[in-house]
């Protein structure tokens, strides 16, 4: 009986030590809802996990290009909510957010959108201004100007929130970056006013090029 | 040995006085660099930056000393009642608007000019509760 224990014990440890070895090519967590889908296949019962995805979009960018769901087929991005005369965590979100671009923009299949949550001033040539002084230009990252109802019900998915101006008149929103892949996954999370969690923003999507299911996707 | 004892003693003395008699001033001015820079983290590092670099053209930086001496007594306006319009620093044009820190004291204003303008390569000595005072009687 004691030896059955310690044999047991031996394969536990094994087997913690092979988990731990296995995790060399780290993987980033699928974030959001998901649930078990129970299909029959060829008379066998085979359950599937679904994760939530960001639903179809329509946009308008700082080009006054249109922008949808579709734009994105293929790309890994980050989101973000902002805007332009935001006196508080904007300005450092997107300094931090430029260092995201800089290292990216040379690449076809990544792009950031940014989401303005005040769309009344916030018109398509105020954002293409905002965009000049930023000093971005091309197709890497795109301002959006949607409706509120169509942004505030988005930011509900990318699990950020954003409420109307409160009695003092200023929009209340957190500085989340949003990392989502190929399927239209969320993949990550970071707070967007912290240069360190950035830092890790950046390594994370180096990663998530990697993965087999991004490589893959077209 | 005892002269050597008692030149240095002397020495020593008169070394101290003019430590201590400096350390008035400096103690002064470290008082508000301090609490400055506290404030500016809280009031102004999320538009200005850590370093006072400002952000692209979007936000001017804290580096052009030159702006800051020729401003010098419109420094405490500027904070107080917030910033509009187009203004030329370190060569480049910027249009927008900085919020106004209402709600900074003026011993608190006099606080973050210290700060900025002895830090980011600015070096203009100490801008006092007097001074920020009499500045703002003078806001346009």
């Amino acid at each position: 009986m004691k030896n059955i224990v310690c044999a047991f014990i031996i394969i536990a440890f094994y087997s913690a030590c092979k988990q731990g070895g296995n995790n060399t090519t780290a993987t980033l967590p699928i974030l959001g809802n998901r649930e078990p889908v129970t299909k029959t296949v060829d008379g066998k019962q085979v359950t599937d996990t679904v994760y939530s995805t960001i639903p179809a979009f329509k946009f308008v960018n700082q080009y006054a290009d249109t922008i949808t769901g579709k734009s994105l087929d293929g790309k890994i991005y980050v989101a973000d909510f902002f805007f332009t005369t935001c006196p508080s965590i904007c300005p450092v979100m997107h300094r931090n957010m430029l260092n995201v671009y800089k290292e990216f923009k040379a690449d076809d299949n990544f792009k950031i959108i940014s989401h303005t949550i005040d769309p009344k001033y916030d018109t398509v040539p105020v954002l293409k201004k905002y965009a000049d002084k930023l000093g971005i230009s091309g197709n890497t990252w795109w301002l959006l100007h949607g409706t509120k109802e169509e942004t505030y019900q988005i930011a509900k998915n990318y699990l950020v929130s954003v409420q109307e101006k409160n009695p003092q008149g200023e929009y209340i929103h957190d500085g989340y970056f949003i990392l989502v892949d190929k399927q239209k996954r969320l993949r990550g999370t970071y707070d967007g006013t912290d240069p360190a969690q950035v830092t890790k923003l950046i390594a994370d999507i180096k990663t998530l090029k990697t993965e087999p299911d991004q490589v893959a996707a077209k | 040995m005892k002269l050597a004892f008692v030149t240095g003693t002397v020495l020593l003395f008169i070394v101290a006085v003019v430590a201590s008699c400096q350390s008035d001033e400096q103690v002064e001015f470290n008082r508000y660099y301090s609490g400055g820079s506290v404030l500016y983290l809280a009031h102004c590092q999320n538009c200005h930056g850590e370093k006072g670099e400002g952000l692209q053209s979007l936000i001017p930086p804290l580096t052009d000393s030159v702006f800051l001496k020729q401003n010098r007594l419109s420094l405490a306006c500027y904070l107080k009642n917030g910033l509009k319009g187009k203004i030329t620093i370190a060569g480049r044009e910027f249009e927008g608007e900085m919020p106004a820190a209402a709600d900074l004291s003026p011993i608190e204003v006099a606080k973050v000019l210290t700060y900025v303008t002895n830090s980011f390569g600015n070096k203009q000595g100490l801008i006092n509760l007097q001074q920020v005072q009499a500045d703002l009687k003078e806001c346009k």
